[in-house]
């Protein structure tokens, strides 16, 4: 149980990472400390707090704050590896941390290369995966994943193919939404369409550059992710209403879904409000977070199955084998 | 490009830019053929050259200059205070400050050794001093910290080369020679995100910019017609022909019109 808190405990502060890097992003301090791993020379932990100042408040808080969540992720692999039984979670913890490393290393080379835009994106991206780990992380160490897997409660009437590959498109689409907020956000091309909901007075830009195309991009990806959110939701309540692990995260997402949109329209309205814009960026981490919860539990039964047909294999080989 | 060639490459690039930023001295360009090669063998005749002389005005309401909120460094604060944006400098009678003017085009392949004596950029009271300055290719820049504070001098250019370095002791200086002509290179602080300075990089010395009484006056031109352009960090360039003959001093004025 406190392994699962602690998992928990990795998953938020890594939304807190999240929204820490969205904040150096709209406010624009992303080189305000031009040195790495070194802040202006001093050694990152010892650099003095008086001096966080302007730019270098948001840059270097969020190096403190990704510091202290690799911190929390060595913990947690340490921890997984002395008392975790099943193997792939522990593997999925080795990935955590090589992603966090990576993670480290990517935001060290977007200093040090002026922020090119690939590079920046792709640390945007691999956030949201390493997001995506510390929650699976999270929900296969709960008591209620567990239980399941070792089949020790009444196993839940099965889950339909349409759900499970409904919610594995609409996570996939979501993460893919992300990327092109990210490329939007790091092309500064969040205001190339300056008004909302429409275009420039138009259903359709009546004019077209890089920066719009983007743009109209993630509107259009917001329209088809609502649909896919309120399709996955819709088919939920109506077919498992009952079934309260997947109904909690389906409503939940119904909500998060609502916030976002509200979130990106205040984008736009409030012509990139840093604030609104990094809450922005979080909401989409929980928005995809909530998403692979639903999706997890939706193909739950398959770990289990999984276990059983292992075991069984092992008990009767030649039986296995014939 | 094999893994092991691009990890090659990444570290590299990862090794020599922090050896780079460590040292934090100054940060040279490639010299180019501009830069390094003697004037030409048609030199310019003292007794012959004349000047452009002129005024920059604005016409249509211009944003007032506002205080600079420089809450976000409690040293700005105090350093800083009663600073002004410079954007708009408009005098009472529509002169405008802070416009780079500049021989466009017109002096034909003739090539000007860049003076040895450094252009200075000092950033006092968390603004730049000056907001706009002219520079030669391979002309010294020496960006100056006054302050009691950090900056980071970061220059955004699209023909140069990027830099971005950090000074956090007062007194320091950061030295830097430009390679190529750009009108203009926007530098600015990142920790303070009000603090902005356009550097015009030429190939030669023929070039101003406009003070009080919004005027100028481009010296020591061969006789000629030249274009020449005046720039301004909102209003964008405006282009004028001008021609001089020996010793004379001809006058143009630029009219920016301020639209909404």
């Amino acid at each position: 149980m406190l392994l699962h808190l602690f998992s928990v405990l990795v998953a938020l502060s890594t939304l807190v990472l999240i929204f820490a890097g969205g904040l150096v992003t709209s406010t624009g301090s992303g080189l305000a400390v031009p040195d790495w791993p070194n802040t202006y020379g001093w050694f990152m932990f010892a650099f003095p707090l008086e001096k966080m100042v302007g730019g270098i408040f948001y840059e270097h808080g969020h190096r403190l704050i990704a510091s202290t969540v690799g911190i929390l992720t060595v913990i947690l692999v340490i921890w997984l590896w002395r008392s975790e039984t099943r193997p792939w979670v522990r593997r999925l913890s080795y990935i955590a941390l090589a992603t966090v490393v990576t993670q480290g290393i990517l935001g060290g080379i977007t200093v040090l290369w002026l922020l090119p835009e690939p590079i920046s994106i792709s640390h945007a991206g691999l956030a949201q995966i390493f997001f995506c780990l510390t929650v699976t992380i999270a929900l296969v160490t709960s008591r209620g994943w567990k239980d399941a897997y070792r089949g020790s409660v009444e196993a839940k009437p099965s889950i339909d193919n349409t759900l499970r590959q409904l919610a594995c498109i609409t996570t996939s689409i979501i993460y893919l939404q992300i990327l092109i907020g990210a490329t939007m956000r790091h092309t500064e091309a969040g205001l190339a369409i300056p008004d909302f909901p429409l275009s420039f007075g138009h259903l359709l830009p009546p004019h077209w550059d890089a920066g719009i195309a983007v743009h109209f991009a993630h509107r259009v990806g917001a329209l088809i992710v609502t649909l896919l959110i309120i399709s996955t939701t819709g088919h939920v309540l109506y077919h498992y209403k009952n079934n309260a692990e997947l109904r909690r995260p389906a409503v939940l997402l119904l909500l998060l879904l609502g916030v976002q949109v509200t979130l990106g329209a205040y984008v736009i309205w409030t012509s990139k409000q840093f604030v609104i814009n990094s809450a922005h960026v979080v909401s989409g981490a929980m928005v995809l977070g909530t998403s692979l919860v639903l999706t997890l539990r939706a193909h739950r039964d398959r770990f289990s199955i999984e276990k059983r047909s292992k075991t069984y294999k092992e008990q009767n080989p030649a039986g296995a084998l014939a | 490009m094999s893994s092991r060639s691009l990890k090659g490459f990444i570290v590299t690039g990862v090794v020599l830019t922090m050896t780079v930023v460590g040292c934090g001295g100054g940060s040279e360009e490639p010299a180019t053929l501009t830069e390094t090669a003697a004037p030409t063998a048609a030199p310019i005749d003292p007794a012959t050259v004349g000047n452009i002389t002129g005024t920059i005005t604005l016409e249509g309401l211009a944003p007032d200059a506002e205080l600079i909120r420089m809450a976000a460094d409690p040293v700005c604060m105090r350093e800083g205070k009663g600073g002004m944006t410079e954007t708009f400098v408009v005098g009472e009678d529509g002169s405008l400050q802070n416009v780079f003017i500049y021989v466009k085009s017109g002096l034909g392949d003739r090539r000007f050794q860049p003076p040895s004596d450094p252009v200075l950029l000092d950033q006092n009271g968390c603004q730049y001093s000056p907001h706009v300055f002219g520079i030669q290719v391979g002309q010294p820049l020496e960006v100056l910290n006054s302050d009691p504070t950090l900056h980071n001098i970061h220059a955004i250019p699209e023909k140069n080369q990027e830099f971005n370095t950090g000074q956090p002791i007062e007194g320091m200086i950061f030295k830097h020679t430009f390679s190529t002509e750009e009108v203009m290179v926007p530098l600015k602080c990142d920790v303070h995100g009000w603090m902005n300075a356009y550097a015009g990089v030429l190939s030669h010395p023929f070039f101003a910019v406009s003070g009080s009484g919004g005027t100028f006056d481009l010296s020591g031109l061969p006789p000629g017609t030249y274009e020449i352009e005046a720039w301004h960090e909102q209003l964008g360039p405006m282009t004028q022909s001008v021609t001089i003959g020996e010793q004379e001093t001809a006058e143009i004025n630029f009219t920016f019109q301020m639209t909404s």
